[in-house]
């Protein structure tokens, strides 16, 4: 009974849109920012490494390389400041938390394969 | 005035956002409705207070006694005292699991009358009395915070225990601890109120109420919540 109440509280927490992305997924997150009372978006794009959490506590973690240095930010799936999420490239990967990303560097991190090709060999 | 209040039952904690996108963590709160049960005033109880009454108690687990206080029972000294002109009013409700009173004067509030959370409408912040997980007999890190001793250099088997109890300078070279020593023994289920949390959300509907951060207890728990008292 607990569990229902506490679902039906996070329900309206939770966002009809809920951005589309697998893990693996090149993306931009759009991110509004407030600034005074100016709005404006702001961009972070990376590498989707790992989704956590359920209901209005979801999160996912994105990670890219800025300078040479890798950096990792974790976004709220059900935020109303996520304006959007652009999958932009799906890479292949066979686990759900991309962790050994973090000790590759240079074209290790890089490599990887495509989806669309693979979806398109499965249907053709 | 009195300060406002209710009873209610823990339910658990999650995250919402607010207007501004931000997540707050909000103690989920099953509040009322809540019978009244009785009506203590200065002439005839010395205090003022309402007497309310949560959760319905089957009546096969309730007592003669709580039966015998929502309602009437028609036993022989009840009767006895109706002939002699004495009337007690009574809700007429199914005997409660939790029965609290709320200190004050409460105008208009009768015997029988429900409150809902609706009577929180308007409240910024609560709050929240309930008891304590309990955590047995525990040592003093649990228990006081203490820092516990060194992992090397010769401490041996007393790695998580508390210094020194006392000196020659403690008690005044009474060889003895002083008075009030913090030291291991049971902890948890204390009463304690947990102040001034910002009540997030009212749902009149499905009687909750949200107030951000924690409160004491297990889910499940049983709560009073009232209107805070803290100032500013």
């Amino acid at each position: 009974m607990s569990q229902q109440i506490l679902a039906a509280v996070e329900k309206s927490s939770l966002r009809e849109d809920v951005p589309q992305f697998q893990i693996g997924d090149t993306v931009d997150v759009h991110t509004r920012i407030l600034e005074g009372d100016k709005e404006r978006i702001q961009l972070f794009s990376g590498t989707v490494i790992a989704r956590s959490g359920s209901g209005s506590r979801a999160n996912f973690t994105v990670r890219r390389i800025v300078a040479g240095e890798g950096v990792e930010r974790k976004f709220p799936l059900h935020s109303p400041r996520i304006a959007k999420v652009d999958v932009k490239r799906s890479g292949v990967v066979r686990r759900s938390k991309l962790y050994y990303l973090r000790d590759r560097v240079g074209k290790s991190v890089r490599l990887r394969q495509r989806r669309a090709t693979t979806e398109d060999n499965g249907a053709g | 005035m009195a300060r406002r209040g209710i009873l209610g039952r823990k339910v658990g904690m999650t995250q919402v956002f607010d207007a501004a996108g931000k997540a707050l963590p909000v103690t989920v709160i099953e509040a009322g409705p809540c019978h009244v049960l009785l009506v203590r005033t200065m002439e005839r109880d010395g205090y003022a207070a309402v007497q309310l009454g949560f959760k319905d108690k089957p009546r096969r687990l309730a007592s003669r006694a709580e039966r015998g206080q929502v309602a009437n029972l028609g036993s022989a000294r009840g009767k006895k005292r109706q002939e002699a002109g004495v009337v007690v009013a009574k809700a007429e409700c199914e005997p409660k699991r939790f029965v609290r009173e709320l200190r004050g004067e409460f105008p208009g509030t009768e015997v029988g009358a429900t409150w809902t959370v609706q009577s929180l409408e308007g409240v910024k912040a609560v709050d929240v009395v309930g008891i304590t997980k309990g955590r047995g007999f525990s040592g003093v890190i649990k228990r006081h915070g203490f820092g516990g001793q060194r992992a090397t250099h010769g401490v041996k088997k007393v790695h998580r225990h508390m210094g020194g109890t006392g000196s020659l300078a403690a008690w005044r070279g009474g060889g003895r601890p002083k008075k009030g020593k913090r030291m291991p023994g049971h902890y948890g289920c204390d009463q304690v109120t947990s102040r001034n949390l910002d009540v997030v959300r009212i749902d009149a509907e499905s009687n909750l109420i949200l107030v951000r951060g924690a409160v004491p207890g297990p889910p499940g728990g049983y709560v009073v919540i009232h209107e805070t008292n803290k100032v500013g």
